[in-house]
């Protein structure tokens, strides 16, 4: 047996062995990576929520949690429903090209029943959730606001409609959730499967 | 026995004992004895120290806290009163510990001022800078997490707001802040695993961190008010003339600083612990909401220059990313800043009136921007907010520049001190 040590062979021999750690290294640590995604449970608790609209008045708003996110169903007046139009000319993006809806919402009311405003009352800037100021002209605002929603955290403003006004932080109108009528009184949020009824 | 010869070296007895094992004598020598500081160290050098002691206190003070409290979403907040009013001294040993997360940032925004001002992240300390701003990244991570486990409503949407960061990320946005979060929204899931990472993981960082950090200070040795490299001139055994052994002269400097900084402390932690809401906001006194934001979201004021930045930058092509780069890349700058300085000289004190003024509005800005970081967005402050968010990117964009054509001083070959 020769005494002369194959320098190259046990080069490679090392090069491989530490190549081939690496990788095991590497898929030993995404268990630990993967743990961190919402688990089993979390993911049950986020399944799609039935809400009663019943009882909801005209111009009143009703706060229901989904996912831990405020969902917002506004019944709309006539008037709230006009209000859209006029704030149209300060808007930025008013058609929804840029924001995340269902095709059915994607329309000036982003609505599937334009009366029926459902939406997520999640700011698109980074998550705070707006306050209702539905009144035309509210100060807390400005003297010229034409009514909407108003996020306490960077200033964005919002239509009746969730559609974002020009020159605020907020980049894109409020998420609108899938969500399907069951009946008249009660909605699904979370799923638009049984829209049919 | 094999080494007798080597405890012969070594010295006997118990002492002589222990260093034939470990290096004990050694390493007393080579860090605390004899490691030479510069003898013109002023009192900006103090708050490295403190820095140290800041660390070892809220370590001290959060291991007692994790005794009582309890990660969980329905408990946390609970727990959190029960520790202020049923625990004996629990109070103390919270607002010794929250009081102790501003006391941090203070000391380590003045140590790093100090850092600016004199060129201490100048050749050969550019590594020794470089842990410094990781140390500082870790201690945002640390204070954030920290701040999400009383519960409180501000910890909800102040976690809500910094999570949502990630979520600007184009496409894989949504998946990073899902994952972050563990949940579709800040949940116990997120409250237990920020738990995990405050009281193990960072700060098990943050203490390897700070010894790397002092490593490699006693490598390349402290930087001194002149700028001047003290290793230049020793004497014939290889002791800087300008320099001073750390211990006794620095040691005895840090103890008294640390009496200083302790009347100063106490002074917060006993009268003001809330600090006219700047170090517990009042907020955080409701317990946390998912569906009602609190009337004005900002987070606690050292994170507000940064926030301020953030909020400067309106959204174009349909994302808000830009606002969330400027502010990282606000971080990101201060790791560059051994490069971007082409100055001849170290110290200010050399430098000429276009770094001087630099470093002032620099300065200026930070604190400005920390103003506006806690206002309203409304009035005044957004547009203060654009200008300043300018200034301070100036400052590191445009040195290159004027670091070069500035007029310097001569500097001196050794340390000019008037001696006691």
């Amino acid at each position: 047996m020769s005494q002369e040590v194959d320098q190259s062979r046990r080069r490679l021999l090392v090069t491989a062995t530490a190549l081939t750690g690496a990788v095991g290294a590497v898929v030993a640590i995404s268990p630990f990576l993967a743990s961190w995604k919402p688990s089993a449970r979390a993911k049950a608790l986020g399944a799609p929520i039935e809400i009663d609209i019943s009882k909801l008045e005209a111009g009143a708003m009703l706060r229901v949690e989904w996912r831990g996110k405020p969902v917002w169903v506004v019944r709309r007046t006539p008037e709230m429903l006009k209000q859209l139009d006029q704030a149209a000319p300060f808007l930025l993006d008013p058609e929804s090209g840029g924001s995340v809806q269902p095709a059915y919402a994607k329309n000036s009311a982003r609505a599937l029943k334009p009366e029926y405003f459902v939406v997520l009352g999640v700011c698109t800037h980074l998550g705070c959730s707006p306050t209702a100021k539905f009144q035309a002209a509210d100060v807390t605002v400005s003297p010229d606001w034409p009514g909407g929603f108003y996020c306490p955290c960077h200033g964005s403003k919002f239509d009746l409609a969730g559609r974002v006004f020009k020159g605020v932080p907020a980049p894109a109108n409020l998420t609108v959730p899938p969500y399907g009528f069951i009946n008249d009184g009660r909605i699904l949020v979370g799923s638009d499967g049984s829209q049919a009824a | 026995m094999a080494n007798k010869g080597y405890e012969a070296v070594t010295g006997g007895g118990l002492w002589g004992w222990i260093n034939a094992r470990f290096p004990l004598d050694k390493m007393l020598k080579e860090h605390v004895t004899e490691y030479y500081a510069p003898k013109n160290v002023n009192v900006w050098y103090l708050f490295g120290a403190l820095a140290i002691f800041v660390l070892a206190l809220q370590l001290l003070t959060g291991i007692f806290l994790t005794m009582n409290y309890k990660p969980s979403a329905t408990e946390a907040f609970g727990s959190v009163e029960y520790i202020m009013r049923d625990v004996e001294w629990g109070w103390l040993i919270r607002y010794l510990h929250s009081t102790g997360a501003s006391a941090f940032f203070i000391v380590v925004y003045l140590h790093m001022f100090r850092g600016l001002m004199y060129g201490s992240y100048r050749a050969p300390r550019e590594l020794l800078w470089i842990f410094g701003m990781v140390i500082y990244l870790a201690l945002m991570a640390e204070a954030f997490m920290g701040y999400l486990l009383p519960w409180g409503n501000m910890s909800y949407w102040g976690a809500q707001v910094i999570v949502s960061l990630f979520g600007t990320i184009p496409v894989i946005g949504d998946f990073l802040s899902e994952w972050i979060k563990g949940d579709y929204f800040i949940s116990d899931i997120t409250l237990n695993r920020f738990f995990a990472l405050h009281v193990v993981a960072l700060p098990l960082l943050l203490v390897f961190l700070v010894v790397a950090h002092i490593l490699a200070l006693h490598e390349v040795g402290s930087n001194n008010p002149d700028g001047v490299e003290i290793k230049k001139h020793k004497d014939a055994r290889g002791i800087p003339l300008d320099g001073m052994p750390f211990h006794p002269y620095c040691t005895v400097e840090d103890v008294m600083a640390v009496a200083v900084f302790l009347l100063l402390f106490c002074g917060v932690v006993f009268f003001a612990p809330t600090f006219g809401g700047l170090f517990l906001e009042s907020p955080n006194f409701d317990v946390a909401n998912p569906m009602q934001t609190p009337p004005h979201i900002a987070p606690v004021w050292y994170f507000t220059p940064f926030y301020a930045m953030l909020r400067a930058v309106p959204s174009f092509l349909g994302t808000q990313v830009w606002g969330v780069l400027v502010m990282f890349g606000a971080i990101l700058l201060l790791f560059f800043l051994p490069w971007l300085d082409r100055s001849p000289v170290n110290s200010i004190r050399y430098k000429g009136w276009i770094s001087k003024l630099a470093l002032t509005l620099f300065a200026i800005s930070f604190v400005v921007l920390a103003y506006c970081g806690m206002k309203p967005p409304s009035g005044i402050f957004p547009l203060l907010a654009r200008i300043f968010t300018g200034v301070y990117f100036a400052f590191f964009l445009l040195m290159p520049w004027y670091s070069r054509i500035d007029r310097v001083k001569p500097v001196p070959d050794r340390i000019v001190i008037n001696a006691h």
